[in-house]
């Protein structure tokens, strides 16, 4: 079992892998998206998700034992040490996939923030009441993207569709909970993921009822990134972010 | 700890010490680098001006978690303070989150000079919440008739409009 403090770290890493990885993927888009508004909109949601995971792993290097910094943790551990959920790592597919995975994030990021906002862990609380902002307006960035694609023509209606029927089963690794939680949860820092799926159930049920997409019916989900269990994806991308620091440790710019 | 002071007023910096009493509008000068004409106490980002322990300790809130202009103001905050004599190992930017920033920090004069430079200002919010009130008019002429073009624009902190009476794009502050 371990330290109290282990488990605060273990939880501070998970909330930022999931952000620093899908920062890492909307970063890949820029300069390819189908027109420059999207552009522009994926750079500003790569930037606040990078942001958010900065505001976090400063928390976590003050609380690691071994001392290691904001840089060491988001380009020195290796796949089986990120503990980002696995939604986070899927590839980018074609424009509806990426925005209905950030629509599922944004779906439980939402609530997350604005009940972590109330944490007992001052540092936690104030990190999550600036985020819980950026990540609203994301929502309603992809949420209407979703509705828009859903009900434009045959063709971006099926994409959406696909993507949902895809990135689903990767849902519920984003409320998957350990002792981290349990624990933390009863000290009040950490947020009951169980407390926040209404929430993300019903902004889903709503937004892809609007979008005329179905749920889809595949009841089968792959947990296991909160364990460090992840998907063929994540090395990948791993290698692209990891290879200049790795390559020339300690560089700066 | 105090909040939002304004510059040059000296209610509002009653009860600082000699030292950061002056440097508040040494401090309070310093610019915007993505929006030149406000300062940083226009914006509402500057919180406070102390001397602790013989050092002067200057405290900022970044806009978005990932401002990226945060280091460099920072940057420009010291180098401010120095140029006053202070010497450079007696003086430090902090950060603050909490409580989080928002556009209603940005004081009358700054949606003064946003609008004179041509960029919308953010609306009022109602307690935080994301309720807001009034149309976003157009800085150039003045009419409400105007259009989101993108959510996103060329600061983390703007979004695109255009005015449909006057043609004219224009940068709005995101509410926030």
């Amino acid at each position: 079992m371990s330290a109290p403090s282990d488990r605060l770290l273990t939880y501070v890493l998970r909330l930022a892998d999931d952000n620093l990885i899908l920062g890492q993927r909307l970063g890949e888009l820029i300069a390819r998206m189908p027109e420059l508004e999207e552009d522009i909109a994926v750079a500003n949601l790569a930037l606040d998700h990078v942001g958010q995971a900065r505001n976090l792993y400063q928390y976590a290097s003050e609380l690691d034992p071994e001392g290691r910094s904001e840089d060491d943790f988001a380009m020195l551990r290796d796949e089986r040490e990120f503990l980002n959920a696995v939604l986070v790592e899927q590839p980018n597919g074609d424009f509806a996939h990426t925005m209905v995975r950030q629509f599922l994030l944004d779906a439980y990021q939402v609530p997350l923030y604005r009940a972590l906002s109330d944490s007992a862990d001052d540092r936690l609380a104030a990190i999550a009441a600036k985020a819980v902002k950026e990540a609203s307006y994301h929502r309603d960035h992809s949420s209407s993207w979703v509705i828009t694609l859903g009900n434009g023509t045959s063709e971006s209606h099926q994409r959406t569709q696909t993507a949902v029927d895809a990135l689903w089963r990767f849902t519920a690794d984003l409320f998957a909970a350990d002792e981290v939680e349990d624990e933390l949860v009863a000290a009040a820092v950490a947020v009951d993921p169980s407390a926040i799926r209404p929430a993300f159930d019903a902004t889903v049920a709503d937004v892809l009822a609007q979008a005329n997409i179905s749920m889809p019916a595949d009841p089968y989900q792959r947990l296991g990134g909160r364990t460090g269990f992840h998907t063929e994806h994540l090395g990948h991308v791993l290698t692209e972010m990891q290879i200049l620091y790795r390559s020339h440790p300690g560089v700066t710019w | 700890m105090p909040i939002l002071r304004d510059t040059g007023d000296a209610d509002n910096v009653a009860g600082q010490d000699a030292s950061a009493h002056e440097l508040w509008p040494v401090v309070a000068a310093v610019p915007d680098p993505e929006m030149p004409p406000l300062t940083i106490a226009d914006l509402g980002i500057l919180r406070s001006v102390d001397e602790i322990d013989g050092r002067i300790v200057v405290t900022i809130t970044p806009t978005y978690s990932g401002c990226p202009a945060v280091e460099y103001i920072e940057g420009l905050i010291a180098d401010a303070v120095i140029e006053t004599g202070v010497p450079a190992d007696q003086v430090e930017v902090r950060r603050e989150l909490s409580p989080a920033w928002s556009t209603d920090w940005i004081t009358p004069q700054g949606r003064e000079k946003l609008e004179m430079s041509g960029i919308s200002p953010p609306r009022t919010l109602l307690d935080g919440t994301p309720v807001r009130i009034g149309l976003i008019a157009c800085p150039q002429c003045g009419s409400t008739n105007t259009t989101e073009i993108s959510r996103f624009g060329s600061t983390a902190c703007k979004a695109l409009y255009r005015c449909n009476d006057c043609a004219e794009p224009f940068d709005h502050v995101k509410e926030l």
